[in-house]
């Protein structure tokens, strides 16, 4: 089994100063699980509630490496026609007349012929193992997929081959880097967590997200930025449908900077609320609780 | 585990020691496999095993599985691979810090005192660093037991008692708010932020009582006390109110889990009848040739859903969590039908419309449905004789019928023939009972005489309603 063919990163500290140079602060955490994943050559499942930076991280980790990102978004439904690869029954149909019209060519050049790479379409994990160059491969909201293309999952992420029947099995030349996210709504194969290194996601600390915030916003008074993440925080306390995720910490930040407000005071969040908190009854429930009138 | 009590690595080396963390670590219940310990091992060729975070984070990212799992591990973790007992950097602390010779008692007063001032000015600036480290200075000289010959041993009780760290809530939020005025938002977010940093005090002092206990009497008596239970295995009738809130959030995937179940079956049952005059006309794409057949979608099967649900005082806890069920339920199905029932039964469908906030739900029951009639005694003879002779319309062929509750009557009538007429009326009947299996039937309750009327399950925590949800 072909290992990785060089680490990414030399040290946790490295990981940490380059995602940090691609725009994603980790914390000790992150930074040691992606360099174990980096080092072990493992895919990474990362698991949180959302907005909590599981498919940033993806992307960051394809700048910080240099990388091309490929993205499989899961959904319902989604086979391996969809996944894999299919073959371009069109084309070939088109290729099958034509060679009708031309007065017949006989049946086994075009039996090979149709089968070749020119009728073969890609989708993304067959990219990502036939690339070359270094690969970040996102398979995005894994949950939302349904059960069986997780056992398709365990077959290319062990072995990075896939078998097509008519071409032979393809061999991936270059492993790419896997991260598997996933919201918790529904559990996981074992077979397919017991493959991964398992990293859970949750809300960052009030010193992380701040910086995140600076980092992001960077005109943003350090003393708003406080208080805005410790607000964040108190909303986060509450019992919300939804709880604030850091983009719309993000969006907020950036609200309050147009509007030229210097403070988060009660008037300000009560005509900025609808920026992070996007369900009429979290609006209501949460100026009842921090008495906003 | 055959490592003598205090040292940090047991014989076998550090295989060995790693061995007894994986063992400790599946005793906790959390399931860790062969190929995972495998890999535990080959982490610790990888990570610097110098840096003690490195080490916690690595060995987490293979044997845990679920984010519910972090606390007992983290827990585990502290007690396996122990922090040193360093001097910690007493010069730092600045604050004329006593030394060991006020450590004698007569001292106490005055040390707490000095010991509280310093804890209030470490709050305001709310660096977690400087607090753990406090927090260890804390157990050494606050959080000392009577000696017994069995050893010196450390209370976290101690501590929190000469510190009272609640009572300075008042000076910190004064410190926090500085000149802004009190009340309204910067308040609330303030007391947010002083609930998170005692919290995290209180965590510190405990973690420290744990590893010096652990150093004293050995790791594995204080890692089967230590280790709380995981938040789905928290019995719903003894939950405390911290667990409340984490159970609530664990139930809260369960509920859209389960309704993307059925609405997945919905879906999964495939296309209905071939569309003819669509497939006719793809085809032209194809020169005629219809490669891809186009189906008319399936009716939808709509569920129906009545849930009859016990809220008495008895099973509070538990019906709280079954009625965010009820309540996620209504938001993907308009066939649900919520009743409740103390003494008397009303329906209360109308407290859940979609968007409304659970808890909201609850207290408005409560004040507005009519669940009591007379006493606010469970009374399950009455509410079923209320509800079938008002609703009996509800239950059809096509409804499902869900029960919730103990099943205690207060040696009352239990009603059995109106619930086994119900019964026979729905498609599906479940009872889902927060009792243990062996107390049906004791005492007042009638589980055992319901159970053979309908079908009961047992369901005591939140694993056990997700295995109930699943196989629905």
């Amino acid at each position: 089994m072909p290992r990785q063919q060089s680490p990414n990163f030399s040290s946790v500290a490295d990981v940490s100063k380059r995602l940090s140079t691609a725009g994603y602060l980790p914390d000790a955490q992150i930074a040691t699980t992606v360099f174990l994943a980096d080092r072990l050559g493992k895919p990474l499942l990362v698991e949180g509630p959302a907005g909590t930076g599981k498919t940033e991280l993806a992307k960051a980790l394809a700048t910080a490496t240099g990388s091309e990102l490929i993205r499989l978004q899961c959904y319902e439904g989604l086979d391996e026609a969809r996944a894999l690869y299919e073959w371009n029954y069109k084309k070939q149909l088109l290729r099958i007349q034509a060679s009708q019209a031309d007065g017949g060519a006989d049946w086994d050049t075009v039996h090979d012929d149709i089968f070749g790479e020119e009728f073969l379409l890609s989708r993304p994990l067959l990219t990502a193992i036939r690339r070359a160059e270094p690969t970040v491969l996102l398979i995005d909201e894994t949950d939302k997929a349904d059960v069986e293309v997780e056992g398709l999952l365990l077959e290319v992420l062990s072995d990075f081959q896939v078998t097509i029947p008519e071409l032979g099995t393809i061999t991936a030349t270059r492993r790419p880097t896997v991260v598997l996210t996933s919201n918790a709504t529904r559990e996981l194969s074992e077979a397919l967590k017991r493959r991964c290194l398992y990293l859970a996601l949750d809300y960052p600390s009030a010193e992380r997200e701040r910086e995140i915030v600076l980092s992001r916003v960077p005109d943003l008074a350090p003393g708003l930025a406080d208080q805005l993440v410790r607000t964040v925080r108190a909303l986060r306390g509450l019992e919300l449908k939804k709880s604030p995720s850091i983009s719309e910490t993000l969006d907020w930040a950036q609200t309050l900077l147009e509007l030229g407000l210097d403070t988060l005071d009660e008037p300000a969040m009560a005509s900025t609320l609808g920026v992070v908190l996007k369900h009429a009854s979290d609006q209501t429930r949460a100026a009842a609780e921090l008495r906003l009138n | 585990m055959t490592a003598p009590s205090g040292s940090t690595v047991g014989h076998g080396g550090l295989a060995g020691h790693l061995d007894a963390f994986v063992r400790a670590v599946r005793e906790a219940g959390i399931p860790v496999g062969i190929s995972q310990a495998v890999d535990a091992a080959e982490i610790l060729t990888v990570v610097d095993l110098l840096d003690r975070e490195q080490l916690r984070h690595g060995l987490a990212a293979v044997l845990l599985q679920r984010a519910a799992q972090r606390d007992a591990y983290d827990v585990l973790f502290d007690l396996w691979w122990p922090l040193g007992d360093r001097p910690a950097a007493e010069g730092e602390d600045g604050a004329g810090e006593p030394g060991e010779s006020t450590l004698d008692v007569p001292d106490g007063e005055a040390l707490a005192e000095d010991m509280r001032a310093e804890l209030l000015r470490l709050l305001e600036d709310g660096d977690p660093e400087a607090l753990r480290r406090f927090a260890r200075d804390a157990v050494d000289l606050l959080g000392r037991g009577q000696p017994a010959p069995s050893g010196q041993s450390y209370f976290s009780y101690r501590v929190m008692r000469a510190l009272s760290p609640d009572t300075l809530v008042a000076q910190l939020l004064a410190g926090l708010l500085g000149d802004a005025g009190r009340g309204g938002l910067a308040e609330q977010v303030a007391r947010q932020t002083v609930r998170d940093r005692l919290a995290a005090f209180r965590g510190a002092v405990e973690a420290e009582v744990r590893r010096r206990t652990a150093a004293e009497k050995g790791r594995d008596r204080v890692a089967k006390n230590a280790v709380r239970p995981l938040v789905d295995q928290v019995d719903f009738l003894r939950a405390q109110s911290a667990d409340l809130a984490e159970l609530r959030r664990a139930v809260a995937p369960l509920a859209r889990r389960l309704a993307v179940r059925l609405s997945a079956r919905r879906r999964l049952g495939r296309e209905g009848r071939l569309d003819f005059r669509k497939t006719v006309r793809a085809s032209l794409g194809t020169g005629g040739v219809p490669v891809v057949t186009h189906h008319r979608p399936r009716k939808v099967h709509k569920p129906e859903l009545v849930v009859l649900c016990d809220v008495s005082g008895s099973v509070a806890g538990f019906s709280h969590f079954t009625l965010m069920l009820t309540q996620a339920l209504r938001e993907h199905f308009t066939g649900v039908r919520a009743f409740a029932f103390v003494d008397s039964t009303d329906e209360v469908t109308r407290f859940f419309r979609p968007g409304v906030d659970v808890a909201d739900a609850i207290v408005r029951i409560g004040r507005e449905a009519q669940v009591v009639a007379f006493d606010g005694h469970s009374d399950y003879g009455n509410a079923f004789d209320v509800f079938a002779d008002r609703w009996a319309s509800a239950i059809g062929p096509k409804t499902s019928l869900l029960v919730l509750g103990d099943g205690r009557t207060n040696y009352r009538q239990p009603g059995v023939p109106v619930l086994a007429g119900l019964v026979s009326k729905a498609r599906s009947a479940h009872w889902l009972n927060p009792e243990p299996h062996r107390l049906w039937g004791s005492g007042d309750s009638a589980a055992d005489r319901y159970g053979e009327v309908i079908d009961m399950v047992e369901c005591r925590n939140a694993a056990q309603l997700a295995d109930f949800v699943t196989t629905l």
